[in-house]
């Protein structure tokens, strides 16, 4: 299983990377896109919204289910990957490139799991 | 196959259109079409022949095995679609004179006393077209109760994370927030996570009883005081009714609202051959805000207003009503016991070849995990279901529900034989073997079937919605 050792994880399998300008993106793990399979449509929140940690700011549908997408991080939305919405298989394909959402953080994120804290997580889940 | 547009040759006619028997009327000129419609034109041995087929292309009820959990696909029995088809019922007009329809007005009350005994609830309206469209029908009765209070404080409604997907999104088309509440280990509610959810703002909670797991919640009675003492109601998902009918009522349960779904629980036919019918019972103090009575009339002061002309599915209603008179009493409460003990032999005799999700004795359906079999053999829920249809077999709900992996669930009915149920526990148990032995083969089923696998991801990703006519 693929998990970059630069971002941070959260046990419901989204991952953050903090950009240079100090806000950050959220993505799904390769772990999510193999459990979930094909994904076939992404519903995003709009630039502008607010997301709060621990609250689900999107959803994804793949053949089999549709599940939310949880914020690990409580702030306002700068920008958002539409470029998902007309190829939501970029999830499947690259699903670290394939961020959703840009996040202008209101407070450090708190609570995520680095690299090693998250394998270990998916082993414990298996 | 061929569509029927492309059948279509110019001239060509049938007779089965009866003449009009009522007056023309011009319409105003910037109603009409400009051009025709672009109806097909067929005799009517096409007609026939082309319905023919589709049907052999199809699998219902009349075909085979139909085990598709949360569904209640049993038979549909011939009398009902006779009754229903009597010249006094199939020509009835809503709007005519009511002492000219007394014999439909009758067919309303009388069905609507029997669901009201079956469910524990003080009235019904029969305008739901179908489940879902009863939830939020039941949803904005709900509303339209706080609302008159003056209490506007109570926006969520509370969902436990195994429910049927319409309930979440009836309770958002209803302009609810949803709160997820996760189910304990055993698949049913977890107490503390519903007392720390409730509070001033709970419109209500949603529930089946039996849940999506197939399991009868013990602490029912203790989930509906949770909820009242918090101010809120209880909604009940008639989904599963059919493990229960005739033996304990959501009323009993504390339920104040439920909706019912006729083409599963009362054997009207759906999956293609609906229509549905969702009707919505409530406690009589939620009275006053239903859309009318269920024998029309002018709605009440309170009233939400109405969802849907008229009546609701009249025809539906008939058939469900005919279905309860065959039965009586004694025999409802018998197809509950029936649909129950035939999940239960079916699990029996699956037990030693698949995984239970959850290992208890069930209601009317249970489920099993495929996960342990797809991590040693690469077969998933997917495949075996593909391998029944090569059977004969319609596939049982697959990945549902959500909180179960690889899931296959089960619901048998009550109208299966002990035969027909060994047969399946047999093809499963080979399949599973199969799995074993030699994977590709289910990997590539099915290969009986006029279509073999559907592409779902493309159909999903890009899909094609309309023909492309010569």
């Amino acid at each position: 299983m693929n998990i970059p050792a630069e971002l941070s994880y959260t046990k419901s399998h989204e991952w953050v990377r903090t950009l240079p300008d100090q806000t950050v993106e959220i993505g799904l793990t390769d772990h999510a896109q193999t459990q979930l399979g094909d994904i076939v449509f992404v519903n995003l929140p709009q630039e502008g919204d607010t997301v709060a940690a621990g609250d689900a700011f999107a959803d994804v549908e793949s053949v089999k289910a549709v599940s939310d997408v949880y914020s690990p991080v409580s702030g306002r939305v700068v920008a958002v990957n539409e470029e998902l919405l007309d190829a939501p298989q970029r999830i499947n394909e690259a699903p670290y490139e394939a961020w959703m959402i840009r996040v202008e953080v209101e407070t450090p994120p708190q609570g995520l799991l680095s690299e090693k804290e998250y394998a270990k997580a998916l082993e414990e889940e298996a | 196959m061929k569509l029927i547009f492309e059948k279509s040759r110019e001239g060509r006619r049938l007779s089965i259109l009866p003449p009009a028997d009522v007056p023309h009327t011009a319409l105003p000129q910037d109603l009409c079409r400009e051009a025709p419609l672009r109806l097909p034109q067929v005799a009517e041995c096409d007609i026939d022949r082309h319905y023919a087929a589709l049907a052999r292309r199809a699998h219902g009820v009349c075909n085979g095995f139909y085990p598709l959990g949360s569904c209640t696909m049993k038979y549909n029995p011939r009398i009902d679609e006779e009754i229903a088809a009597l010249p006094g019922f199939a020509g009835i007009h809503p709007l005519q004179r009511p002492q000219t329809a007394q014999g439909g007005r009758e067919v309303l009350s009388l069905c609507e006393a029997m669901l009201c005994e079956i469910t524990g609830m003080d009235a019904v309206t029969f305008q739901p077209a179908a489940g879902a469209h009863g939830e939020f029908t039941g949803l904005l009765l709900i509303k339209a109760y706080h609302e008159d209070r003056g209490d506007m404080a109570r926006t969520k409604i509370i969902v436990p994370d195994s429910a049927h997907g319409t309930n979440p999104a009836s309770a958002a088309m209803a302009g609810y927030e949803v709160v997820n509440i996760p189910s304990g280990t055993d698949g049913c509610v977890d107490l503390e996570a519903l007392r720390a959810a409730v509070g001033p703002d709970t419109a209500s909670l949603m529930l089946t009883n039996p849940n999506t797991v197939g399991l009868f919640d013990p602490n029912i009675l203790q989930i509906t005081r949770i909820v009242h003492e918090a101010g809120g109601l209880c909604y009940y998902d008639g989904a599963n009714l059919n493990a229960i009918m005739g033996v304990v009522r959501p009323g009993d349960m504390g339920f104040d609202v439920v909706h019912l779904n006729l083409h599963k629980t009362f054997a009207t036919p759906h999956g293609g051959g609906g229509p549905g019918s969702g009707p919505v019972g409530c406690k009589a103090f939620l009275n006053p805000f239903m859309p009318q009575s269920c024998l029309g009339g002018t709605p009440g002061e309170k009233s939400m207003g109405q969802v849907r002309a008229f009546y609701g599915n009249f025809a539906v209603v008939v058939k469900a009503l005919c279905y309860m008179l065959t039965l009586g009493a004694q025999g409802i409460r018998e197809a509950a016991e029936n649909a129950v003990l035939n999940a239960n032999y079916m699990m029996h005799g699956l037990k030693g070849t698949y995984d239970m999700a959850y290992d208890h004795i069930c209601m009317h359906e249970f489920v099993m995990t495929l996960d342990k079999l797809k991590k040693e053999t690469g077969v998933s829920a997917l495949d075996v279901a593909k391998g029944l249809l090569d059977a004969g077999i319609h596939p049982p709900t697959m990945y549902f529900p959500l909180i179960v992996h690889e899931a296959l669930m089960v619901e048998p009915t009550e109208t299966e034989s002990r035969e027909t149920l060994d047969e399946a526990v047999d093809v499963l148990i080979d399949l599973a073997k199969t799995a074993r032995e030699n994977p590709q083969v289910l990997h590539d089923s099915p290969l009986h079937t006029p279509i073999r696998r559907p592409d779902e991801v493309r159909a999903a990703r890009s899909p094609k919605l309309k023909a492309d006519l010569p």
